[in-house]
């Protein structure tokens, strides 16, 4: 398959260049994937997809042009390809536009599952109900919304007039599951998820547990008075933040000054116990590649080092810009150009276990989930204020459920006031792809009643 | 796009080992967009996508595939693979009826048919508008996107409907800075204007909608910390209905209510608010950004009223969900395209306009927030939980608009919300906002007329 799509990108260079373009560049996918949905002990949907598709990037004269489609034909890519080059004559000429002066594949280890094919339809529906059935076990839990499994099996491939050409196959497989406790106004929901490259490797009834005990955590939760106390976020909400910060770590905010972090390089940015890393090629990470979206070999790339902002991420423009290399960050998929975007963030983790965590806040709160974090939060000036629900923590221990609070502060004063990183870190896929720790921070803002 | 007989011959194929209903749905999709930032017109994006999907539901359980392309050897391949998966006995479907194509909106000026040149120019326009509005605009970034589905739906139950939709939306962000003696300053202002419409939507004035962002971002710069605490709130029109939307709305998605995962699921018939309030689900009405002539099941949109008078009075329905409840669907059945399964969705959902003047809602206020505008929210259908992070706001001090508050956020719950309402102004206006869920993300009509909730939790930066 991934010999086929290479083929295929080659073609669509050769019409970009047939059709006036100076350069060219062609980015083809072709993924099957399936999502199993089951509901009160049954399939509540199947769904199993094809598709395939192939978005060209022409450069004429510094302008550049894209365009993408689904039908791939020779007549389709010649019209695609000239799509693309007539796009490009309304843009404006941009001197950094061009392809990557290095092209490259990382070798990453076990990207695709032999153990994928071997699954069976019949069983990953029996993963499902599995998932289902270990959150509904759990004494209190009133309801499983959902309860999903999902895979897809995809390859990629890339080709550009430098002559470079090259492709990948992935697979992965998650599952997830929300599950409610308590009734009425006092019903609460809790997520639990997990995320492999092939089903044998995930443990549906860790993930069903999951959901059921964060629902049945927050039974009876009540809106607290407002104060100022130490924080622990749990790594659903550490991975929440991380991602907002990795997506402001990107060289094109930067640049474009919609980062709090422009030209503070070198600044202690963070507690000095947080560090904060983004590496496209890690053998585990869950958006892991040789390659990024313009063909630069995908590398690790330190962003914050013992709370000093230590670089940004970048694609082969905004690198040209600072006159620099890029970091292997152009993010892409067919439908769209490239675009710096973080790849795996990873959050070092620390020393300290969650109960430790809790000791050291003595009375505080313990956040497990936060609501209108992309609305929340301002990215230039850093100010937020979000939504959230967790447990109080009272003389070192958990203690009551909480709800409708806010947490309010500004980011930069949010990571400097990070105090102490847990041990227990994990894949979060919620939004992105983080591995993330529980974060205690010495003190924040929450209103309440 | 697709031959009658070739559906017909796809449909069978589908509901070879059983089903209730087996669907066939294609589309073709043109889009073109283009942004400028920091003065450069920049990515000029052309999209062209073909393809289709084959549902089988069969008990509570729905079987999909799809597929780029929409030539025979792909639909019967497709067709067969959700087949596959369903366990009963082959069910013959009804013939084909002819194809109604679905009264659309008007379209004056095909967006295709602009010279790209011209879309360029809409976006300097702008650029400019938005830097003349003060001294203080240091960035601007405008975007332009057109987009044109044709739609085929048909089903075993005879159904086979067309629907030609087309789109425009010109969205502008604009970032203001001023220096300080604590350091700069900078805060954001975005505004939009789309609809289910031509490039003629685009001719009266685009530039207004730049000029409005950077009126925002520039009011911010005086911006003083939100107010934290319980107080009465008054939502702005338009795009302040985002709150109907996110705290009232997706709770009466029937999906939600059917798996009891919304706190309006057995309050059918309920007081839910004071009898001024009366809201609607509106997918007919004209030009809106939300509205379509049929829906993705091929069910022609409607007006569904929700709440009258106060009282709980509908839920919204696609095709499967309407048939577990022995109801019609109200045409609510939406994707996101050919690759998604559709669900229940919003179109344009809006308080109908009362009787007050904005003014006399504020005027009610003592000590307040008058929130204009908000960046966007988020809900718990479940529990009616929402937050919403307000982008333009301003205290309400003695009756009058006083000053411009940043980083506000509204937490609270719709059903309390909803009993919140005491005040509904005359000047009803829908927003173009775009609506996330089960992973698909669909164009909605967000509006209402100034709505004032006599107390609400504000989460303020102060």
């Amino acid at each position: 398959m991934s010999a086929d799509l290479e083929a295929l990108a080659r073609a669509g260079v050769e019409a970009a260049l047939a059709a006036g373009a100076g350069e060219a560049e062609a980015w083809c996918e072709d993924t099957t994937s399936r999502q199993i949905r089951v509901y009160d002990g049954a399939v509540e949907s199947l769904s199993d997809s094809g598709g395939r598709g192939i978005g060209i990037r022409a450069f004429l004269d510094g302008r550049v042009g894209y365009a993408y489609g689904t039908d791939l034909g020779p007549e389709g890519l010649r019209t695609i390809a000239s799509t693309a080059a007539s796009v490009a004559a309304v843009a404006d000429p941009d001197e950094y536009a061009g392809l990557p002066e290095v092209c490259g594949a990382t070798p990453v280890e076990g990207l695709e599952s032999p153990a994928m094919a071997g699954f069976s339809t019949e069983r990953k529906v029996e993963l499902a109900l599995a998932v289902e059935r270990a959150a509904r076990s759990r004494p209190g839990v009133t309801q499983v919304e959902n309860a999903v499994y999902s895979d897809s099996e995809g390859a990629a491939a890339i080709a550009n007039s430098g002559g470079f050409s090259a492709s990948y196959a992935t697979t992965r497989a998650w599952a997830y599951a929300s599950a409610f406790a308590g009734d009425g106004e006092d019903l609460m929901t809790g997520l639990g998820v997990g995320l492999a490259r092939d089903p044998a490797a995930l443990d549906p009834e860790a993930i069903g547990v999951e959901a059921a005990e964060r629902a049945l955590a927050l039974v009876g939760a009540r809106q607290p008075p407002g104060r100022r106390c130490p924080v622990v976020l749990d790594t659903f909400v550490a991975a929440s933040f991380a991602g907002f910060i990795g997506g402001m770590l990107s060289a094109d905010s930067v640049q474009r000054g919609r980062s709090l972090f422009a030209g503070r390089q070198g600044e202690e940015v963070a507690g000095p116990s947080f560090v904060l890393v983004d590496e496209g090629c890690h053998p585990d990470g869950p958006a892991s590649a040789p390659f990024d979206g313009e063909g630069s070999p995908t590398r690790r790339t330190s962003l914050i080092e013992d709370g000093r902002l230590a670089g940004f991420l970048y694609d082969t423009r905004t690198a040209r810009k600072d006159a620099r290399e890029t970091t292997g960050n152009a993010g892409r998929g067919y439908r769209s150009a490239p675009s710096v975007g973080a790849t795996n963030l990873l959050v070092q983790p620390g020393h300290a276990s969650l109960a430790e965590l809790f000791a050291q806040a003595g009375d505080g709160l313990y956040v497990t989930d936060v609501a209108g974090l992309h609305s929340g939060v301002n990215p230039v000036s850093g100010t937020f204020s979000v939504g959230a629900s967790g447990r109080l923590i009272e003389g070192g221990e958990l203690g009551a459920p909480v709800r409708e609070i806010t947490i309010a502060g500004d980011l930069v004063g949010m990571l400097r006031d990070i105090a102490a990183v847990g041990s227990e870190d994990r894949w979060v896929p919620l939004a992105g792809s983080v591995r993330a720790a529980p974060l205690l921070l010495g003190e924040m803002a929450m209103s309440g009643s | 796009m697709v031959a009658p007989e070739l559906v017909e011959r796809v449909i069978a194929r589908a509901l070879a080992r059983g089903g209730d209903l087996g669907e066939l749905y294609a589309e073709d999709r043109h889009g073109f967009s283009v942004t400028l930032d920091d003065g450069r017109v920049e990515d000029p994006r052309a999209g062209a996508e073909r393809g289709a999907s084959v549902r089988v539901v069969r008990g509570e359980a729905s079987y999909f595939g799809h597929v780029d392309g929409t030539d025979e050897a792909s639909l019967m391949k497709v067709a067969d693979s959700v087949a596959q998966a369903v366990r009963g006995d082959e069910r013959r479907p009804a013939a084909l009826g002819a194809v109604r194509v679905a009264q659309g909106h008007p379209v004056t000026e095909r967006p295709q048919g602009v010279a790209a040149a011209r879309k360029a120019e809409l976006l300097r326009e702008c650029d400019e508008r938005a830097r003349t509005a003060g001294a203080e605009v240091a960035q601007v970034s405008v975007g332009y996107m057109e987009e044109r589905r044709l739609v085929e739906v048909f089903n075993s139950d005879g159904l086979a409907a067309a629907d030609d939709r087309t789109r425009v939306r010109l969205s502008a962000q604009v970032v203001a800075r001023r220096n300080g003696a604590s350091g700069p300053r900078v805060e954001t202002g975005t505004d939009t204007r789309g609809g289910h419409a031509g490039f003629e939507l685009l001719s009266g004035d685009p530039g207004a909608v730049a000029e409005s962002a950077a009126r925002k971002a520039l009011t911010l710069l005086d911006a003083v910390d939100a107010p934290s605490g319980r107080l009465p709130v008054v939502v702005g029109n338009g795009f302040g209905g985002v709150l109907l939307h996110e705290a009232v709305g997706h709770g009466l998605e029937a999906d939600a209510v059917q798996k009891r995962a919304s706190v309006y699921a057995g309050k059918l018939g309920q007081q839910l608010a004071a009898p001024s309030v009366t809201a609607y689900d509106d997918g007919r009405r004209t030009g809106e950004w939300g509205s379509d002539g049929i829906d993705d099941e091929g069910t022609p949109t409607r007006r569904t009223t929700v709440i009258e008078d106060g009282c709980l009075t509908s839920y919204l329905y696609d095709l499967v969900r309407a048939r577990a409840d022995g109801v019609e669907s109200t045409g609510n059945g939406r994707r996101q395209s050919f690759r998604h399964l559709p669900v229940p969705r919003m179109t344009n959902t809006y308080f109908a306009p009362g009787e007050a003047t904005p003014e006399e809602l504020i005027a009610g206020v003592q000590r307040g927030l008058y929130a204009v505008s908000f960046g966007g929210g988020q809900v718990e259908p479940a529990t009616g939980d929402f937050v919403f992070g307000v982008s333009e706001g301003y205290l309400i001090e003695g009756g009058r608009v006083t000053a411009p508050v940043r980083g506000a956020t509204l937490v609270g719950n719709g059903l309390e919300a909803l009993r919140a309402v005491d005040g509904i102004a005359g000047d009803l206006r829908i927003a173009t906002g775009y609506c996330g869920k089960a992973g698909q993300t669909v164009p909605a009509g967000v509006g209402q007329p100034h709505v004032r909730l006599a107390e609400l939790t504000v989460g303020g930066t102060g």
